[in-house]
């Protein structure tokens, strides 16, 4: 605006004494937010460089990356729903208790009620919802912390689970649970040889393929909107080469799963929530509230965002959520157990901050978690390739969260000056 | 030569990009009440402060004698050592912790390493007797009510051997008879040789008790009077608390008005805290299109509270009046509903409240209207980039990118995210409250500036300031406001700062 421009002009005089020509603080706090951002990716390679070396490269064995992700799965999707709440500046510990009392309600309507599994399945996700929503009504509109009413949830859902199962498992699941937590795509499409690796998969190269060729095409669009607003964008080099990389890194785990025996169903139920969720942060008003949320819970009121609204639908996901992650862990055990889910919450929260989100709320991503429970798991399963005992996996971890959580206020503190 | 127990030679203090404190001088003399008046932002905590040690020896220029002896204090606990205590405006108290707890917090009554609960309830009954407290000083501090809670205070300081008690606004929660009570109680303080220092906006007040009074005005020592042999009226303090250097700080501007946009009629508020208490009271307020219209009031005149109250009733119990938009009666109960009746409120303190610091300014620009930029729940992100780039352009917000965070933005530059904010809300009317405070010259004038932008496009404007000098530079009209109540509404033409001090001030009494 040409007046306000004047204006400054006129008054330069005025201001000439104070400190305006300090440094331009660019430059520096772009690096330190690349470092904040891109640390977390940097320590996955490195981790999984380490035990890959390690174990010989048994890590990176076909077999092994399918353990990997579907051992990790339930862990994923609680993680998932724990980074809404964690961003919100909130917590939830009873996410294992509600794994429990989910795949008990779940084993009573498919096998003891021989209720059709989509039906129960529904039915489940819902009571999840359910549980979300008492603890989300006692936060939101009764003010109650979080941590006090999920603390409380944890015993009373647990309490709950015993009550449902008596001392007992119940099982089997019908087949299409087990094959949803356990199983693989079949080979629709046959195998092909991929010369010195043996044969692979057709089907799942293909789904492979496809989700790189989306991958290039959301990028690309990404960058030209940006181009057409005016934006600042990667050089051409630098974002072919993150394309690249992306893509050799999702072929490469896609071939190796095609190897062993083709898509772990889970894995495409991930990679749905994971998009979708994504999206939401990022993309959908309801998710940039829950960062105005956590970053400053006074503005985001001042501003208009129905906080209590939104606090009370992210506990109703993360009840959903758990309801999912519940009927996937009791069809993987194919039973439901009375201590189902122990101490899931605390490698669901580990996955969170150890995925950069930040104590007081407001900062972290999906892939962030994601990333941070991945990997919690491959150090879970390189730690048992090579043979060391649970003790030591528990130290390894313990000193990985301190450590991330560490880099990420010390980091805070270098950018806060 | 008189016995001064306090000398402040010279006392500058520095903040970053302000001066605070420039050469100031004060004497007190030994066993008086000496009285501190200026306007809000003149010093005179920040004067309190370099004496009892929160701002640390070094910190600040100057020397300061006390009792015969220089003092460099580096902290609170040092200056209390010696015998002066301050006693802030907000209560330091622990309300869990009882009466005794209290009193002797910092200073526990213990034989080795226990504490013995007999003395400190002994001896904090004693302490008690001797500000008029009767209380049982067991219970806790919570129980009782601000008046009481203002005694403890004080027989917290007596615990430390004070001499020199500084009151900052020690009356300006109490009712009549709690501030009666405790200038008898002051006065009685005297009488055992304790000298104090009071901080205080009633003039009322000041003129009956205090034996001298220094006046404060941006940051300088203005002059004290002595009340025995000066003839000082509460006139003559507003005099000398104002000044008379309105400098061309203000961008010229001629407002044109249209016709009326917001209209407030009889609004009362209560305290949430205390429903009994009223903070505003019968409040009438208009605001038409294109007018810039002031709203004065000290300290605890219920500004924040009015303009808070009418915004989505973010703060208040007991709401009563009615609020019209546009001519038509509208019914606004949440933050929400403010907003898509067109109005907006850029809050005082913008850091607590108003921007989230850890995001970029592109995602504060549009935190307040983010489903404009969306279609069907999804957020046009290129839009919100281009949104709030061309805010950075209109506002001049100095940064390189909206992807910077606000938290590292300048004063000015976060007021400017927080006015775009607002708006891009594309509101008629917008209460700013004290949109230029802590923020530079130069900044201050590129606000003054948008402010008068956003009249010219038809915009009624309500601005809350404690500084005199930009209500009468920017306002078409300024309200004055005096514990709840309009005291007055004055036309720019026939506005002084003396007129309206004198409405802020002395409409207290008239009201009683």
């Amino acid at each position: 605006m040409s007046t306000i421009a004047s204006a400054d002009a006129g008054i330069a005089k005025v201001t000439a004494g104070q400190p305006s020509g300090r440094p331009d603080p660019t430059p520096r706090f772009r690096l330190s937010v690349n470092l904040k951002q891109s640390g977390i990716y940097i320590a996955f390679g490195l981790i999984i460089l380490l035990f890959a070396v390690l174990t010989d490269g048994a890590l990176l064995q076909p077999q092994n990356i399918s353990n990997i992700i579907v051992q990790n799965s339930y862990i994923l999707i609680l993680a998932i729903g724990m980074i809404l709440i964690i961003i919100a500046g909130h917590i939830d510990l009873s996410v294992g208790s509600v794994v429990a009392v989910t795949g008990a309600i779940s084993a009573v309507l498919m096998v003891n009620l021989d209720l059709p599994w989509p039906l129960a399945l529904v039915i489940t996700l819902v009571a999840g919802g359910l549980i979300g929503a008492w603890q989300g009504f006692w936060v939101a509109y009764f003010g109650i912390p979080a941590f006090i009413v999920t603390l409380a949830g944890m015993l009373l859902f647990r309490a709950l689970t015993m009550t449902v199962l008596g001392n007992q498992g119940i099982g089997p699941f019908p087949d299409p649970i087990r094959t949803l937590s356990n199983g693989f795509t079949s080979g629709y499409l046959g195998n092909v040889g991929l010369g010195p690796l043996g044969g692979a998969d057709l089907f799942s190269l293909l789904v492979g393929a496809v989700a790189v060729a989306g991958l290039v095409m959301a990028q690309w669009r990404t960058r030209l909107a940006r181009l057409g607003y005016q934006q600042n964008v990667d050089p051409f080099p630098i974002f072919l080469a993150k394309i690249l990389a992306a893509g050799v890194i999702i072929m490469a785990v896609v071939v190796q799963l095609a190897r062993f025996k083709n898509l772990p169903w889970v894995l495409v139920l991930l990679a749905g929530l994971v998009l979708g969720y994504s999206l939401l942060t990022n993309r959908v008003v309801f998710g940039r509230q829950i960062y105005a949320i956590g970053g400053n819970l006074q503005a985001a009121v001042l501003s208009g965002v129905k906080v209590k609204q939104v606090l009370f639908w992210i506990f109703v996901n993360m009840g959903v959520l758990a309801a999912l992650a519940g009927v996937i862990f009791a069809g993987r055990l194919n039973q439901a157990g009375p201590t189902a889910g122990n101490s899931f919450e605390l490698d669901a929260i580990a996955a969170a901050f150890i995925g950069g989100a930040a104590v007081q709320g407001g900062v972290g991503k999906v892939v962030g978690a994601i990333t941070g429970g991945l990997i919690m798991g491959v150090i879970n399963n390189g730690m048992s390739l090579i043979g060391a005992p649970s003790e030591r996996t528990m130290l390894v971890k313990g000193i990985v969260l301190l450590a991330a959580v560490a880099f990420d206020i010390w980091t805070k503190r270098r950018a806060g000056r | 030569m008189t016995d001064d127990i306090l000398r402040m030679r010279g006392i500058t203090k520095t903040f970053p990009g302000v001066k605070a404190l420039q050469d100031v001088n004060l004497s007190v003399r030994r066993g008086e009440i000496h009285a501190i008046c200026g306007e809000n932002g003149a010093g005179k905590s920040t004067l309190m402060k370099v004496l009892s040690g929160v701002y640390p020896h070094g910190s600040y220029e100057g020397e300061i004698t006390f009792d015969g002896r220089p003092c460099a204090f580096s902290n609170i606990r040092q200056s209390e050592h010696r015998g002066i205590v301050i006693i802030h405006q907000e209560l330091m108290l622990c309300q869990q912790l009882s009466i005794a707890e209290n009193i002797y917090l910092g200073n526990e009554q213990a034989s080795r390493w226990l504490i013995d609960w007999n003395r400190t309830n002994h001896a904090a009954a004693g302490l008690m007797e001797r500000v008029g407290l009767r209380e049982n000083p067991v219970i806790p501090v919570g129980d009782l009510g601000v008046g009481k809670q203002q005694l403890v205070e004080i027989a917290k300081a007596l615990s430390k051997q004070v001499k020199l008690l500084i009151l900052d606004e020690p009356t300006a929660a109490l009712n009549d008879e709690d501030s009666a009570h405790l200038l008898d109680l002051v006065r009685g303080l005297r009488e055992d040789g304790i000298t104090s220092v009071i901080i205080s906006h009633k003039l009322n007040e000041v003129a009956a008790i205090a034996d001298s009074i220094s006046i404060l005005r941006d940051g300088r020592m203005i002059e004290t009077l002595d009340m025995a042999t000066d003839q000082v009226t509460e006139d003559r303090i507003i005099a000398g608390m104002v000044g008379r250097d309105l400098e061309h700080r203000f961008p010229p501007h001629e407002s044109t008005i249209g016709e009326e946009v917001f209209r407030v009629e009889d609004w009362t508020v209560h305290s949430p805290t205390q429903l009994d208490r009223v903070v505003v009271s019968g409040v009438n307020l208009r605001l038409r299109r294109g007018e810039i219209v002031g709203l004065a009031g000290l300290m605890g005149a219920g500004r924040t509270e009015l303009a808070m109250s009418l915004f989505g009733r973010t703060y208040g119990a007991n709401i009563s009046g009615r609020v019209y938009v546009n001519g038509r009666q509208v019914q606004i109960k949440t933050v929400r509903d403010a907003i898509d009746h067109g109005i907006a409120y850029a809050t005082e303190d913008r850091k607590r409240y108003g921007l989230n610091l850890i995001e970029d300014i592109k995602r504060n620009v549009s935190a307040a209207n983010l489903s404009k930029l969306a279609r069907r729940g999804w957020v046009n992100d290129h839009e919100e980039f281009r949104v709030a780039d061309s805010f950075r352009g209109s506002m001049n917000i100095k940064a390189p990118s909206v992807l910077s965070p606000t938290g590292k933005l300048s004063g000015g530059n976060q007021q400017k995210v927080v006015l775009s904010k607002w708006i891009f809300t594309n509101p008629d009317v917008l209460i700013l409250d004290e949109p230029t405070r802590g923020i530079d010259i130069g900044a201050k004038f590129e606000i003054y500036t948008i402010i008068n932008r956003l009249a010219d496009e038809g915009k009624a404007v309500l601005v809350i300031s404690s500084e005199l000098p930009e209500l009468l530079g920017l306002c078409d009209r300024i309200y004055a406001l005096s514990e709840g109540r309009i005291t007055g509404e004055v036309p720019r033409e026939d506005a002084t700062q003396e007129r309206l001090m004198q409405y802020m001030m002395k409409g207290q009494d008239e009201l009683r």
